[in-house]
């Protein structure tokens, strides 16, 4: 059945003429015969934001790792051909001790200053002066959470991709900031008309950025557009009794 | 014939350049303890060596080298380094060795003796070290990025676990040879002390690997000179100076 829907919305989009980038038919992924993902179905427009949600533990991660072919899979995976695709991870062991500058940080993507002075004015860090002088030379741990999130994204865009896979873009963020980052990215996306596809646990983020969303714990348990499938039945399936998202809640979870 | 305090002077110098160097890179790892006990590993090594009648050097890097298989097996399987397991392991491995060493070659291997050191082991030196600094120049930015994040590393097609092998090799090869300098006891505080007194006062990388090398040779040059001209035991000299430089860092610290 999701097999023909998704094969229906192809066709749609085709007429349509929006070009599908990602499509993923039958996904999944088991680790030493432990069953983590199973039986996913998307795909993925030129322009889209994609959100994945789902419960800790529920896999989220490890489809990012699969879309990236980090990790064996079952299923077909198929990204068009010649994209570029950059992947920003939730785990960054980025303390006070670490012994790395910003500066430092992105001369491992990119060589040339003048693309990372301007990759770091995209994320909003405007003054040149003050990029030379003060954010290239930090140390990476000596920022707030916030600004180590600008210079991810930063890095993420240095080489100008095509996909961006943000793995929980706020995490370490205080509810304030969240804004401001998912404002960015949403600035960045419609300036250079890449794909985003992200991961998040805050279902209002959800509802204001995402075009489409996939909720998952171990299998699919919704995927469209996120007013239409985020609805009290399918996130009680998705977080087991405690179903205290709602649309209108500022519920936050961490 | 070469003088033989200056062809002390050359090893110590190199072994301290190179014990810094990789150490600084110890320590982004979080590999402190275990870049500080390493070095007890080779004990039993250098006892069997001695009881066959063959180089000690070649069965303290075999000791050494089955040690950081056992590392990176831990590594593989965790994400951080048991250092439970490693200071009991290494530890049992220094009560071992004490144990087997025959009497006569004790002292010498528990303290080192550069006095003792000829012209072979001068070119074995510096072939050594001139392998370590081309291999490190080649993956540090792939190190660096495997510390700051392993997903990340890997998205960008760095077998992270095949430059963990090559660094912790380098580790095996600079501790191996750094046993004629200060011994089974203290080689792991050269690789560690001078690296530690860099990180006080650096912001960035770069300054910080380099200057864990300059303190590493700093620390064998005063310490050997010292040791030379109050007619006393180099090793531990060598050591100590490593501690003077690491306590003058901290009044700089930043």
């Amino acid at each position: 059945m999701v097999q023909v829907i998704i094969y229906l919305d192809q066709i749609f989009n085709l007429m349509a003429n929006q070009e599908t980038i990602l499509t993923v038919e039958n996904l999944g992924v088991k680790f030493d015969n432990n069953e983590i993902l199973r039986g996913l179905n998307f795909f993925v427009q030129k322009g889209d934001v994609l959100a994945i949600v789902g419960p800790n533990g529920a896999g989220k991660s490890v489809l990012f790792r699969a879309l990236l072919g980090l990790v064996p899979y079952s299923g077909s995976i198929r990204w068009s051909p010649k994209l570029k695709v950059s992947y920003v991870p939730q785990k960054f062991n980025i303390d006070k001790d670490l012994p790395l500058s910003v500066g430092e940080f992105l001369g491992f993507k990119e060589k040339n200053t003048g693309k990372i002075i301007n990759a770091l004015k995209s994320v909003g860090i405007t003054d040149e002066h003050h990029i030379q002088h003060h954010i290239l030379k930090e140390r990476m741990g000596w920022l707030s959470g916030g600004q180590i999130q600008r210079i991810l994204i930063a890095w993420s865009i240095l080489d100008n991709p095509d996909v961006l896979l943000f793995d929980e873009p706020t995490a370490g963020i205080d509810v304030g900031g969240e804004e401001t980052i998912y404002n960015l990215l949403k600035k960045l996306k419609d300036e250079r008309g890449f794909t985003v596809i992200l991961i998040s646990h805050d279902l209002n983020i959800v509802y204001k950025y995402a075009n489409n969303v996939i909720c998952i714990n171990k299998e699919m348990v919704c995927y469209g557009e996120p007013s239409a499938v985020l609805d009290p039945a399918s996130l009680a399936k998705l977080y087991g009794g405690e179903a205290s998202f709602y649309k209108h809640e500022h519920t936050h979870h961490d | 014939m070469i003088n033989p305090l200056f062809l002390q002077l050359v090893v110590g110098i190199l072994i301290g350049v190179g014990a810094g160097y990789l150490g600084s890179f110890m320590i982004l790892k979080r590999m402190s303890l275990v870049g500080d006990v390493i070095s007890h590993v080779a004990l039993p090594g250098i006892a069997i060596a001695i009881i066959f009648g063959i180089n000690p050097f070649f069965g303290a890097f075999t000791a050494l080298f089955l040690a950081i298989v056992g590392i990176w097996f831990l590594e593989r399987r965790t994400e951080l380094p048991s250092e439970t397991l490693v200071g009991i392991f290494f530890a049992l491995s220094l009560a071992l060795g004490i144990l087997i060493t025959p009497e006569p070659e004790l002292l010498e291997a528990l303290f080192g003796d550069i006095t003792k050191i000829g012209s072979v082991d001068a070119l074995i030196t510096i072939t050594a070290i001139i392998l370590i600094f081309f291999t490190m120049f080649r993956i540090y930015r792939e190190l660096t990025l495997s510390v700051v994040s392993k997903q990340l590393a890997q998205s960008m097609g760095i077998n992270v676990s095949k430059i963990n092998f090559i660094f912790l090799f380098m580790v095996a090869i600079i501790v191996a040879l750094g046993l004629k300098v200060t011994g089974v006891f203290l080689m792991g505080a050269l690789v560690i002390v001078p690296a530690a007194a860099a990180k006080n006062i650096s912001i960035g990388l770069s300054r910080f690997t380099k200057l864990a090398a300059l303190f590493g040779g700093i620390s064998a040059l005063g310490g050997i000179l010292f040791a030379n001209y109050f007619n006393l035991h180099p090793g531990p000299i060598v050591v100590l100076a490593s501690g003077v430089v690491f306590i003058l860092t901290l009044l700089f610290r930043k």
